[in-house]
């Protein structure tokens, strides 16, 4: 039998990697409830924003600058690349596609992902890259009660926090300033939007480059964990479970639905794992976001679906 | 026919003028060879039977649809393509047939709203909520509670407005379009689906937006008795061209008009 102090650390641990599903999910509740498009590149923006990052800082530390001065230097020059993306795939892609069909913007996005992901590794390289952000040992907490203490680590703590500042700034954007409204209106209707003025193509501009920001703060995170490497893009595949068991349309469903997922998989995966066989973790999220869709199509947090015929 | 201000405004300045303008969609003509003018001040009714182009005309007035053919005139300016949002910053607001009110938002962010344009603060002060973004926000609102007794809605401002009974969202959604502060309001139907009282209602905040405000309408309605008692002039449409054009009782009379509202023997 496992132990309380085995439990309680695989429960934490859990929790703490599922917000960082919830980073790249939340990306993806931005753009999907504000222009209802499904943003298949968030993944890749992930990918890019990381690697601007990683490679400008190392640019920077290599030619003398103090390692703090070269982070914020190096944020700046990665926000600045997400606005440029933000800008071009408004102007290029969405933009003449205004007014089509939900299935075609979300084909559109998929061609942005591999332009993206071709793009940023041509520009920045395709190994991976190390980067150190935030302190990657662990704390051993409550050793007096537990045998050898519970290992709490602290990029995952680190990853808690940032997400935590995230959501009630987004929270504050949304609901208290003119843009936030401007982006909620938009997102409830097109038409009576532009009526009062309000410019689509400068809203989803904004909504891109929100997203693109979101996707440098998990890029932040994950890069710290796993390094800056291409496989980042096929962590942010696990962001759709997620989303299906948030529900698409909801920030706090982005939340809880990874909450949901990593506590999930790691307890599955500890409990569960040795009587099937391990590798739990790589399909759990899966069959949980499956077993949603069945009981409640909307997700937990997502808008039910009435349609007067 | 309200009669104090007829005269007055046959003689006025023309604030939008159409002229000879066309709309086709593949080969469905919604509106063709359409000429009328609104002049400053008044309340102009276009009306005509379902299908005559009345809400395209309006489309058409604020950039939604964009006329193959003819030109329009607003303020001295003349266009021929315009979008929705460029049409609301000169001056131009409007409301929907069917109510298009931001649902998952509370009647007083609906009316915010509709302040988008008088609010100029850039996004870093607006996220900070200090100065001169506060002090803008707090201005904008002192004008919106303006608005929310002018129609009598304080009850209802923080609620949900998807919860909101017709009648009211009707009212948050004139709200929303008065917030603009707009030189030309342009309403599409806005008595549908209303009882008596509700009509009576809303009639009289039509009136007063006209008397208070100074500010031009122009409606789309097919309550006819709404329609004599509120308009100055009235423009008839059938089957996308113009039949008739003048007072109400003008219009009433006019052979053209009552055969296409009756039906006529061929």
């Amino acid at each position: 039998m496992i132990g309380l102090g085995q439990f309680l650390e695989v429960l934490f641990s859990g929790l703490l990697s599922g917000v960082l599903y919830s980073l790249v999910a939340l990306g993806f509740v931005l753009i999907f409830k504000a222009s209802g498009v499904f943003n298949f590149a968030q993944g890749a923006m992930v990918l890019l924003a990381g690697l601007a990052l990683v490679r400008s800082l190392d640019f920077l530390v290599a030619n003398g600058f103090p390692f703090w001065s070269a982070v914020i230097l190096g944020l700046l020059f990665a926000a600045m690349i997400m606005a440029i993306t933000a800008w071009m795939v408004q102007r290029f892609v969405l933009g003449p596609l205004i007014n089509q069909d939900g299935l075609t913007l979300f084909m559109a996005t998929i061609g942005i992902t591999f332009v993206l992901e071709g793009a940023a590794q041509m520009i920045f390289g395709s190994d991976v890259y190390p980067l150190r952000l935030f302190p990657t040992d662990a704390w051993f907490l409550f050793e007096g009660n537990f045998p050898g203490g519970l290992l709490v680590s602290k990029i995952d703590v680190w990853g808690g926090l940032i997400a935590a500042v995230l959501v009630a700034g987004l929270a504050v954007f949304f609901q208290r300033t003119k843009t936030g409204r401007a982006l909620r209106a938009v997102a409830d209707d097109h038409a009576a939007a532009q009526s009062v003025g309000i410019s689509l193509n400068w809203i989803w501009f904004i909504v891109w480059l929100v997203a693109g920001l979101v996707a440098l703060v998990a890029a932040t995170v994950w890069g710290t964990k796993l390094g800056v490497q291409f496989s980042i893009v096929f962590l942010a595949l696990k962001a759709l479970p997620v989303l299906i068991i948030g529900g698409f349309t909801s920030v706090p469903g982005a939340i809880v639905g990874g909450l949901i997922v990593g506590a999930g998989e790691k307890l599955a995966e500890a409990y569960l794992g040795p009587f099937i066989g391990g590798g739990i973790e790589y399909w759990f999220a899966y069959v949980l976001a499956l077993v949603v869709l069945m009981v409640r199509p909307q997700g937990l947090y997502g808008e039910r679906i009435i349609e007067r015929i | 026919m309200r009669s104090p201000s007829g005269p007055e405004i046959a003689a006025g300045e023309v604030l939008l003028s159409v002229e000879d303008v066309s709309l086709a969609f593949g080969g469905v003509k919604a509106v063709s060879g359409i000429s009328f003018d609104i002049r400053k001040g008044e309340i102009r009714a276009i009306i005509g039977p379902n299908g005559a182009g009345k809400t395209s005309m309006l489309n058409i007035i604020n950039g939604f649809y964009h006329p193959q053919q003819g030109r329009i005139t607003f303020k001295g300016e003349t266009r021929s393509k315009m979008r929705p949002h460029d049409a609301a910053r000169g001056g131009i607001a409007r409301t929907f047939q069917n109510v298009a009110l931001f649902r998952g938002m509370t009647a007083l962010d609906n009316i915010m709203a509709g302040r988008t344009l008088k609010m100029k603060r850039n996004l870093f002060w607006q996220v900070l909520r200090v100065g001169p973004a506060l002090a803008e926000e707090v201005e904008n609102r002192h004008k919106v509670e303006e608005i929310i007794d002018f129609l009598k809605i304080q009850d209802i401002r923080r609620v949900p407005v998807a919860r909101l009974p017709y009648g009211l969202q009707k009212r948050v959604e004139l709200g929303r379009a008065l917030a603009m502060e707009p030189e030309l309001l342009l309403l599409d139907e806005p008595m549908a689906g209303m009882n008596l009282e509700e009509k009576e209602d809303m009639s009289r905040f039509v009136l007063d937006v006209n008397d208070h405000f100074g500010t031009t309408v122009a409606l789309i309605e097919h309550d006819m008795g709404v329609v004599m008692d509120l308009s100055d002039r009235v423009v008839v449409l059938d089957h996308g061209i113009k039949i008739a054009d003048g007072t109400p009782d003008e219009v009433k009379t006019n052979q053209a008009v009552i055969d296409a509202y009756l039906g006529v023997a061929h």
